[in-house]
């Protein structure tokens, strides 16, 4: 068992880099000459489709592995559904893809999901058992249909990204131009995150500190990243390591905190660098991509994707959900926190759904509620079990 | 009513935009709206857009547009979202008072929080308000629309006005050499192999498919409406029952919520943890980082019935109905009740035995053993030796002036006052004795008691839920999920072909979304006919726009 589970492991690896190579390959596909339009064949584009299938099968691979090795569907822990998240959303695409053949979808598809699944090995890895409340089949039925729905939805975050920084006018300063530099600062952000995360794991770092918790307990919390901020009543126990005097109240997770600090510190730094190396914006750095796309299209591939994944997210989030409460909460809803974000999301897209229908925000707003509802998603899928903790909070 | 009378000499409702019969816009209004929005009801009119006087009327079309209805979907979602900042107060641990916690835990902010009511959000009468204003919205907009379109798409005309035809996102006139029938049935032809149905009237084609599609909203709002009232039905008495049930293992109990018809008993808890040496190996890892993880919780309970005719209370004539292990995720289904594993309490007192002995020779003296829940006045240990329970104190809290007090019933601390008797001693020796405390108030005594053991047993924590209104809900949900996938999955696609009289042939083409398959299958059905499939002017405007030719359409929003 514990072969097929690193056997499980490689695969995921492997997956990782065929994916990185498809978003080389995708990049080559719409830099070819002889396709101005980006769509339909195209030697690079077959090849490109091609690894990511063989990456999506290797994933799979690392899937089917993983629930054999556990006796579970590996969906119980955040490593595990953020990693499921990504593998969804690549499975998004390729179904997305194969509708409307727009190659540039790729580069920016790909390398999102290549950052989901960076940032899902940041938390701990290893196989875990089930606690009572997830032993149950809805655990797979319910979370692997959420999973696909928010995926799906999220392929019109790409479609609406791609939209905007072609439509989007960078030389005039606005609104426009402001928001979304931010939104690609804030995924150079989780950027930092990943490397600031691993270059702590590689060096081994690890420091321990008890403290006093809001119950006023004793506890002890591990801290991954040199400690910029301190728990209340926070004393270093690891000898050497490196602690500030900035003292947290209790009601705040002063670990979660300071690796927010540090991914924001090493992001930032990796932000400034960019712009120093080549002297763009990275919306600006971006745009050359997207030059040749068809906006009419992009704007029909989000349209689309709301369309197909709204339906597979009420389904999971929602129907599922609430069946599963029913069994295992004795109640098919109880205001949970992470209850409440899917309740949340729900409307949002709903929202979504009629403004464009029967008020006309096609096109530009289509495309930013897109970004926003990416935004809620991504809230509900990391904050919510990080920031709030609730009955779901795993891990 | 003013009826409007077409040029086609039709006679048209008040309110028409587009002329039942051939498609004439009927208004200039009419003409200058974009053409998809004049298109999505037909150019049918609406009552909402028709009547706007009396007060009834002001309700209805108040309710009846998405502006307000997206509007109320916002202020919901985001007062949702306000309450997710703090736990609600059904989070907070049960003992704590409200008006403490929020501030003490969380400062000022947790003040305003709970001074706002924002800690019992999701019961406050306003949100309540807003959920029912939503189901409202959904009604009033969903009638004032389905009706007219129901109507307009039943009484379809094949044949269009040109200014009809001409105002389509996809339109193109064709000059035809070969004769226009002949085109007009291979197009006809293709478009059935692609499921469209075709109609036909004086060699003018109407070619059409997934109009069930555009009922999906209609079916949606439907479920969704029949969900909110499932929800309200939960307040109706005796539709739904909720009750705690705490049970000592090898007790019987009535269940709460079933008048004392049914029982329970509890045959035994059992609590598992995960071992490393058990189960599969591959958890090793995690077991050592976050130490013992639970793996089962289970009550084997057996459920009982009183007879029928026997009195309520008379708990002499049970049958045994059932025996079923409950755990967490399989709840223990009966008669429309469920009980649920949720909590439990372990190693609770049951009873205790003690030594009575000589404190200076050690001898002893004999034993007895007090059943903490039917504690007897006296124990008789032999002829001669025997003990008074003077007082119990199940939950021994302290001293207060000199009297021992109890926290609660539950045995969680027990404490006894004895009076010991013996021969030497035959008007007895007072003794307080508590777990790790022991006082002799009333002087020094000769005899003592000792703990010689002690008996233990778990408590299940179940709830009993009765929910007659989960099949209501059942039904919304489902035909919510029918109606979406309904009007998401299916797309309504037409094909109108027109031969003038002229000898043009006049195509045009609409959907109501995904204009990307409507060309996909326009591009099937004029392959070869020699003629070109028509433009979709949007598609062209756009990849104009790409090359910086054409300035974006400006968004008017004209619908409400
Ligand atoms: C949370 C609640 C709601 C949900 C989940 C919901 C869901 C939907 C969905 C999925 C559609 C189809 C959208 C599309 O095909 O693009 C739709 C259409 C529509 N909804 Fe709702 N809706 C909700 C509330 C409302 C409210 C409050 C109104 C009131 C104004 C409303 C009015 C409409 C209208 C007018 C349409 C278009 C119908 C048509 O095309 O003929 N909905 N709704």
């Amino acid at each position: 068992m514990t072969q097929l589970a690193s056997i499980s492991s490689t695969l995921l690896y492997v997956a990782f880099v065929l994916y990185l190579i498809a978003t080389l390959f995708f990049g080559g596909s719409i830099k070819s000459k002889k396709h101005t339009n980006q769509t339909g064949k195209n030697r690079w584009a077959t090849i490109a489709i091609t690894i990511t299938i063989i990456g999506f099968i290797s994933q799979l691979g690392y899937f089917i592995t993983r629930w054999i090795a556990a006796g579970h569907a590996p969906v119980s822990n955040l490593f595990e559904f953020i990693t499921f998240f990504g593998m969804m959303l690549v499975a998004g695409f390729i179904i997305i893809y194969f509708i409307y053949r727009a190659h540039v979808l790729g580069v920016f598809a790909l390398p999102i999901a290549l950052l989901v699944i960076a940032y899902s090995s940041m938390f701990p890895r290893d196989i875990s058992p089930l606690i009572p409340a997830l032993q149950s089949d809805w655990l797979a039925i319910h979370v692997s249909t959420v999973a696909a729905g928010e995926a799906i939805l999220a392929i019109s975050f790409v479609a609406g990204l791609i939209y905007l920084l072609k439509d989007v006018d960078l030389t005039k300063k606005g609104k426009q131009t402001f928001w979304l530099e931010a939104v690609l600062f804030f995924i150079v952000i989780v950027a930092g995150f990943i490397v600031s995360t691993t270059a702590a794991q590689i060096a081994g770092y690890q420091s321990e500190f008890t403290y006093v918790n809001a119950e006023g307990q004793e506890q002890v919390e591990q801290f991954g990243l040199p400690a910029l901020v301190v728990p209340h009543q926070g004393e270093l126990m690891t000898e050497g390591n490196f602690a500030s005097s900035i003292e947290m109240p209790a009601i705040v997770n002063a670990a979660r905190l300071n690796t927010v600090i540090w991914s924001l510190i090493s992001g930032t730094l990796i932000y400034l660098l960019i712009r120093l190396i080549t002297r763009k914006s990275v919306s600006a750095l971006l745009q050359p991509l997207v030059r040749r796309v068809n906006l009419n299209l992009m704007d029909e591939v989000g349209y689309r994707s709301v369309m197909i994944g709204f339906p597979v997210f009420t389904l999971g989030g929602l129907v599922f959900a609430m069946i599963w409460a029913q069994i295992a909460w004795t109640r098919f809803w109880g205001w949970d926190p992470k209850e409440v974000w899917a309740l949340i999301t729900w409307l949002f897209y709903a929202a979504f759904l009629h403004l464009r229908l029967s008020r006309g925000w096609e096109g530009n707003r289509s495309a930013w509620l897109a970004v926003i509802g990416f935004a809620i998603i991504m809230f509900n899928l990391v904050a919510v079990n990080l920031i709030i903790a609730g009955l779901h909070s795993y891990a | 009513m003013n009826e409007i009378t077409c040029k086609c000499g039709h006679v048209n409702p008040e309110g028409t935009e587009l002329c039942l019969s051939c498609g004439r816009a009927l208004t200039a209004d009419a003409e200058t709206k974009k053409t998809s929005d004049v298109m999505r009801y037909e150019g049918m009119a609406r009552r909402s857009q028709t009547y706007k006087m009396s007060v009834i009327d002001k309700v209805w079309n108040f309710f009846s547009s998405v502006k307000v209805g997206v509007w109320l979907i916002f202020i919901t979602l985001a007062a949702s979202a306000i309450g997710t900042i703090f736990p609600q107060v059904i989070f907070i641990p049960p003992l704590e008072p409200p008006e403490v916690y929020y501030e003490d835990r969380y400062g000022f902010a947790g003040k305003i929080y709970y001074v706002l009511g924002f800690h019992d959000l999701y019961n406050s009468w306003w949100y309540l308000l807003l959920i029912a204003a939503i189901g409202t919205s959904i009604i009033i907009a969903s009638l004032d629309r389905v009706v007219p379109l129901y109507k307009a798409l039943k009484n379809q005309r094949v044949n269009r006005h040109v200014s009809f035809m001409k105002r389509q996102r996809v339109f193109t006139e064709y000059t035809v050499q070969q004769p226009a029938e002949k085109v007009i049935a291979s197009i006809g032809d293709n478009l059935k192999k692609r499921r469209y149905r075709i109609r036909e009237e004086d060699g003018h084609l109407l070619a059409e498919k997934g109009r069930f599609a555009r009922w999906g909203p209609y079916v949606n709002h439907t479920g969704l409406i029949i969900f909110l009232i499932g929800g309200m039905l939960r307040f109706v008495p005796g539709m739904y029952v909720d009750e705690v049930l705490w049970i000592r293992e090898g007790d019987t109990m009535p269940i709460p919520g079933t008048k004392q018809e049914y029982f329970l008993k509890n045959d035994g808890f059992t609590a598992e943890q995960y071992t490393a040496e058990e189960d599969s190996e591959v958890f090793g890892e995690t077991i050592n980082r976050v130490g013992a993880i639970a793996k089962n919780f289970q009550t084997d309970a057996t459920l009982l019935k009183r007879e029928e005719g026997t009195a309520i209370g008379d708990e002499s004539k049970l049958t045994e109905v059932e025996s079923h292990p409950i755990q967490v995720n399989q709840p223990f289904k009966f008669d429309n009740f469920a009980l649920y594993q949720v909590d439990y309490r372990q190693d609770e007192i049951r009873s205790m035995s003690f030594d009575m002995v000589n404190k200076e020779t050690e001898e002893a003296l004999g034993s007895f053993e007090v059943d903490l829940f039917q504690p007897e006045d006296e124990y008789k240990l032999d002829d001669e030796h025997r003990v008074e329970l003077m007082n119990f104190y199940p939950d021994f809290s302290g001293f207060e002036d000199g009297e021992p007090q109890t926290a609660s019933p539950v045995p969680n601390n027990p404490a006894f006052l004895f009076k010991l008797y013996s021969p030497e001693k035959p008007d007895g020796e007072v003794a307080f004795i508590a777990i790790q405390e022991s006082l002799e108030p009333l002087g020094e005594n000769e005899f003592a008691l000792k703990f010689s053991g002690i008996e233990t047993r778990d408590v299940s924590g179940l709830t009993v839920r009765k929910d007659l209104t989960l099949w209501i809900l059942g039904l919304g949900g489902a035909i919510f999920m029918i109606g979406v996938i309904q009007g998401a999955y299916w797309n309504h696609r037409r094909l109108w072909l027109k031969r003038t009289e002229d000898g043009k042939l006049l195509a045009a083409g609409h959907t109501n979304k995904n204009w990307f398959g409507l060309r996909k299958d326009l591009e099937y059905a004029f392959n070869g006919t020699g003629l070109a499939q028509p433009k979709d002017h949007m598609e062209e405007n756009l990849n104009k726009k790409a090359s910086g030719d054409v300035k974006e359409e400006k968004n008017n929003d004209t619908t409400s």
